[in-house]
This record gives structure tokens, C-alpha cells and sequence, in this order.
């Protein structure tokens, strides 16, 4: 019985190559990298229940007080809302120009796309302060200082929950995106990421990708279909 | 393996564009009226939206089997979660419109 890991630390230390990237426990860089995308998706697939809970809830609160829904849903700015979606795909673009660089190894190309894929992030973070901003200024936020037509007073405070929940748990997402496209762009810079080992990017790009998704619905649920329901 | 397939820029830029005509049109449709088929339409095309990036710059048409089976997976469990529970609250008494 001891013989098994006998030959398996023979065979990780003295049949192979080991390059400085790959981790003990992988036969090779390819499997590794199979490992943490696979890894990654996985998480990914949490986090779309995660989100799955508060679209469910949308869609049931929706369909229950639909008039109340749209005419919240009008106090949305929806020139803001679509230039955010138009930001967050150019983002996606510019993440997936990142992944494609460090698969060649060209290191400045990813230091580049990596810090314009941070730049468009912060930018729809900026635009989203600017309309939770004027949220507080109309008093549009649930709570003691909610004001709205009395008519749907008490039903508008729960799309508007609704919105800053979604939207907030969204923008927390990007800032920790941001955080580790911050980490990605150090990992390039000294030199870790190489044309060998550039998963690391890969799998970021996997995370950045999939909150750009969770926006592509929560822009039209949230600021476009309410805008017909006659009242 | 995922890894060793690299996508050619070109088509990086051409989903790029898909996905900004598409969110053009869902905010075009938005403003005229078509009753119940907005809803229809809007997410119609966020499904197509979402798909593209999954299956391009997520890579996931160039990625493993068993890639796939998550992906799919994701797609199948949050399928339960919301039927089972709009199933189950659009169904009841209970629930007060209005």
C-alpha cells in the first residue's frame, strides 16, 4: 500500500519538468488550467442561483402588482441604464482582447486591455452612483423619507427595494471584479502571468464576463418592459 | 483543452458589435407598444445576448464536455428554481393584487 505515493512523488519530482507555475498536485500546466476553469464555472453556477433567488422574486412581485411596477419602472433613467449596458459590454470586449493577449504572451497588450477593462468598470460604477444619487434626491428610496403617488405608495417601495438590492449586489460584484482585474494587472506587470501560464486572466475573465450577463437582464427587467402596462 | 484554443480577435469584434445592435433594438422596441410581447421580446433578447457571451467570450464553444455539462447544469437548476416557485405563488389564493 505505501508504494502508490511512493511512486507518484518519484514520478512529480524526477520524470517531469516542472515549470515554475505548475502546483505539485497537477500532472501539467493543461490539466491545471482545465482545473481552475472548471473550478471557476462551478462558483459561477452559485452565483447564478444566487441571482436566480432575486429574479424569481422580481418576476413573482411583477406579475402580482404589474401597475405598480411600471410606473416605477418610469422613474428609471433609461438613457443612463442603456449607456451603463453599452459600457459593460465594451468591457467585455476589452476583457476578452486581455485573455487573448496573454494567450500569445503580449505582456503590454494585456497591461493595456486589463487597465481599459478597469476604466470602462469604474466608469459604469460612476453612472451608477450618478442615478442612485438622484434616487435619494427624488426620495425614491424605500424607507421613513419614501415619497410617491399614494396610489402606489406601498407597492412602488417594493420594486424600488427590489432595484437597489439587485443593482447593489451587481455593483458589489464589480468592485470586487475590479479588485481582482487590480491583482490580474500586478500578476502581468512582475511578470507572473506568461504565454504559458496566462489561465490566471482566463478565469478572472470568466467572473467579468458573467456579472456583464447578470446586467444584460437586469437592464431590461428593471428599465425597459414596464414601460407599456397602461395604468 | 479550453487553454490551448485561442479565438481569433475577429470574432471577438464581431460579437461585440451583435451584442451592442441587439441592445439597440431592445431599447428601440422598448418604447413602442406591443403589449405583453415587450417582455417577450426584451428577454428574448437578453437570452441572446447572454448566450454569445457565454459561448464566445466565455469561450465555452471551444471548452470541454464537462464545461458544458456545468453550464448547462446552471441553466437547468435555475430553470427549477423559478418555475417550481411562480408554480407555486402565482397558483394561491392568497396573494393580493393590486
Amino acid at each position: 500500500m505505501p508504494e502508490i505515493p511512493a511512486v507518484a512523488h518519484e514520478r512529480g519530482h524526477h520524470h517531469h519538468h516542472h515549470p515554475a507555475a505548475l502546483a505539485h498536485h497537477f500532472e501539467d500546466l493543461g490539466q491545471q488550467s482545465e482545473a481552475a476553469t472548471l473550478g471557476m464555472w462551478v462558483f459561477l453556477v452559485t452565483e447564478v442561483l444566487f441571482f436566480g433567488g432575486l429574479f424569481t422574486a422580481y418576476s413573482i412581485y411583477r406579475a402580482w402588482y404589474p401597475d405598480a411596477f411600471a410606473v416605477a419602472s418610469h422613474e428609471l433613467d433609461i438613457t443612463l441604464g442603456a449607456t451603463n449596458t453599452a459600457v459593460l459590454i465594451t468591457s467585455s470586449l476589452t476583457m476578452a482582447l486581455a485573455v487573448h493577449a496573454a494567450q500569445l504572451g503580449e505582456r503590454g497588450k494585456v497591461l493595456i486591455f486589463l487597465a481599459l477593462t478597469m476604466v470602462l468598470g469604474a466608469a459604469f460604477l460612476g453612472i451608477k452612483s450618478v442615478e442612485y444619487y438622484e434616487k435619494f434626491v427624488e426620495h425614491h428610496v424605500p424607507g421613513p423619507n419614501f415619497q410617491f403617488d399614494e396610489k402606489y405608495f406601498k407597492n412602488a417601495q417594493i420594486f424600488f427595494s427590489l432595484y437597489f438590492v439587485m443593482t447593489g449586489l451587481h455593483a458589489l460584484h464589480m468592485i470586487i471584479g475590479l479588485g481582482i482585474m487590480t491583482w490580474m494587472f500586478i500578476w502581468s506587470w512582475n511578470g507572473t502571468i506568461t504565454r504559458e501560464y496566462s489561465n490566471p486572466i482566463e478565469v478572472s475573465g470568466l467572473y467579468w464576463h458573467f456579472v456583464d450577463i447578470v446586467w444584460i437582464f437586469l437592464f431590461p427587467l428593471l428599465y425597459l418592459i414596464g414601460r407599456h402596462v397602461h395604468v | 483543452m479550453s487553454n490551448h484554443v485561442i479565438v481569433p480577435v475577429r470574432t471577438y469584434y464581431l460579437i461585440f458589435l451583435t451584442l451592442m445592435v441587439c441592445t439597440a433594438i431592445t431599447v428601440a422596441v422598448a418604447f413602442v407598444d406591443l403589449g405583453r410581447l415587450n417582455a417577450v421580446v426584451a428577454m428574448t433578447i437578453a437570452v441572446l445576448k447572454a448566450t454569445l457571451v457565454v459561448l464566445f467570450f466565455m469561450h465555452v464553444k471551444y471548452s470541454t464536455r464537462l464545461t458544458w455539462a456545468v453550464v448547462i447544469g446552471s441553466v437547468f437548476w435555475l430553470g427549477i428554481l423559478i418555475v417550481m416557485t411562480a408554480g407555486d405563488y402565482l397558483t394561491r389564493r392568497w396573494s393580493t393584487y393590486g
